[in-house]
């Protein structure tokens, strides 16, 4: 969460000799990010100040009894539940469950999305096909598309994994397409003068050059992909978090449905981390500092 | 203006290695050359200035096939293997320096021969490094070394050293000297620094409004003298080509 450690604790030392009133050559020189106009940089870890205080008031509420169990479940009831749940196996079959449902879609759409930004991004017959139908998809919510998907491709999981596909396939496409469409012309012209093919253009300087636009697409995809799951996994099924969470509704469980949306919450923020990692990794050339 | 011979003479006498007959660019409505002929031989360091819009960059381009926007009529002759050094130095930032360097070349030895250009342009031990790790002035090194790897007969340089400040600029032009010396292209190079193309350029053509208007030959001998009385002729020559009328 805090990549930027390095910056963060170089904010944080500047404000520290401001605090101990160095000098003010001193402070210029220690990179001193704080101005009056703008705020300084957070500390390690500063981020999390707003969800934990959101915790600890949400608990503080239920002790004394403002926030009832039947409206919200305490933090540590959920705990418990969670941990309850765990030990008597409830839990794993539909977190599986709904994994593989979102995985799928997402392996599937990204794949997709990938094929339509290249066919649509690199030439014009595919611009002129595709472009305009996935734009007219974006304005189209997944979730409305459900009642044709279930009339032609039944009740099943095909068309739940279907319905995860198109909400993931929009925001790799745009952004993809988006990647390719922005390379610098400069490069361009760069790839004729020193005579590259088209597939060396394509290698070497289109897909590098689409790769940020690309990951922007797959950080939106891997939140994406779980959240047409709460809906679809009313329609026909017994195992996955949005079933446990709907059927926790119709029992009056405040426990399981927070247990549901903690899961949702940490799956979302892994999947956004493990994404940032193989971007930072695959663009660690925007990384360095200039000399 | 240097009448030249006529295309079909080309070859004939003294070798050429760019041949332009009646050239002609323009944008929409807008002619940006007109009637330009020149020749360069085989082995000359020829300078561009001119005022900015005064087509310099539209006649590089067009030697360099890099205008198909344009309206264009006239006759080119130029050799295959040219290289053009850009003002920015236009390295892919998504490759490290060797593969810059090295970009396009598909013989087996490439990378002996693009290492063997880092060391030339005083770089060596940088190849695995980002562009963006590097100074502007190291990464003009690179673009140079780019140019020159792929051994042309022709460099075509666009104001390569615009973007420097004015000492790194002083060393580019003894790098550019010492390795043009070695690996002999023919050398255009547009500019509007008057004393970069006096100090570089055995010849000096000078452009105005889409025409050349000055074509002046610079016999001083290397390393170039800036106190030489014949450089201070020339200088104000270019100048007044250029219309600046100097006082200090």
């Amino acid at each position: 969460m805090t990549y930027e450690a390095d910056a963060y604790s170089l904010g944080l030392a500047g404000r520290e000799h401001r605090a101990a009133d160095a000098p003010v050559g001193a402070v210029h020189a220690t990179l001193c990010r704080k101005s009056r106009f703008m705020p300084g940089r957070l500390p390690r870890g500063g981020v999390l100040f707003g969800p934990i205080a959101l915790l600890v008031i949400w608990q503080l509420a239920s002790l004394i009894g403002i926030l009832p169990e039947k409206l919200l479940a305490a933090p540590t009831t959920a705990v418990a539940t969670f941990y309850d749940m765990i030990v008597e196996g409830t839990l794993a079959p539909h977190f599986f469950a709904s994994a593989t449902r979102a995985y799928l879609g997402l392996g599937i759409g990204v794949a997709l999305g990938i094929a339509l930004a290249l066919a649509s991004g690199l030439s014009r017959v595919g611009e002129a096909s595709i472009d305009a139908l996935v734009q007219i998809k974006r304005a189209v919510p997944s979730l409305a598309l459900i009642p044709l998907a279930i009339l032609w491709l039944g009740i099943g999981e095909t068309m739940k994994i279907a319905i995860i596909t198109t909400s993931v396939l929009v925001p790799v496409y745009i952004n993809t397409h988006a990647g390719l469409r922005g390379i610098d012309l400069r490069y361009v012209e760069l790839a004729r003068t020193v005579g590259l093919s088209y597939r060396e253009f394509i290698t070497r300087v289109a897909l590098p050059g689409a790769l940020p636009g690309f990951f922007t697409g797959l950080r939106l995809a891997v939140t994406t992909c779980w959240t047409a799951l709460v809906v679809l996994e009313q329609i026909n099924t017994t195992e996955g978090v949005g079933y446990l969470m709907s059927r926790a509704r119709d029992y009056g469980q405040t426990d399981v449905i927070v247990v549901g949306l903690a899961i949702y919450a940490v799956l979302g923020l892994t999947s956004d981390l493990t994404v940032r990692y193989f971007e930072r990794r695959a663009l660690s050339y925007r990384r360095v500092l200039g000399a | 203006m240097n009448a030249g011979p006529r295309p079909d003479e080309f070859g004939a006498g003294e070798r050429l290695a760019v041949s332009v007959r009646d050239l002609a660019r323009g944008f929409g409505e807008k002619t940006v050359l007109d009637g330009i002929n020149f020749d360069i031989r085989d082995g000359e360091f020829v300078a561009l200035i001119g005022k900015s819009g005064s087509g310099k960059s539209t006649l590089l381009r067009a030697l360099a096939d890099l205008d198909d926007d344009a309206t264009s009529s006239g006759v080119i002759r130029i050799p295959d293997n040219l290289s053009v050094l850009f003002q920015d130095s236009r390295l892919l930032p998504w490759q490290n320096v060797i593969d810059n360097i090295t970009l396009g070349l598909r013989d087996a030895d490439a990378r002996d021969r693009g290492l063997a250009m880092l060391r030339d342009v005083g770089l060596a031990g940088r190849e695995n490094a980002w562009p963006n790790e590097l100074s502007g002035g190291e990464q003009q090194r690179v673009a140079l070394a780019r140019s020159l790897a792929r051994g042309p007969s022709l460099l075509i340089a666009d104001e390569p050293f615009g973007a420097l400040d004015a000492l790194t600029r002083i060393k580019m032009h003894e790098l550019l000297f010492r390795l043009i010396a070695v690996h002999r292209p023919t050398v255009l190079l547009v500019t509007h620094d008057v004393d970069e193309a006096l100090v570089l350029a055995n010849r000096v053509i000078v452009m105005d409004e889409g025409r050349i208007i000055r074509d002046i030959a610079v016999d001083l001998p290397y390393p170039r003298d800036k106190t030489h009385p014949h450089f201070a002729d020339n200088r104000r020559a270019l100048l007044s080509a250029l219309g600046v009328v100097t006082h200090v």
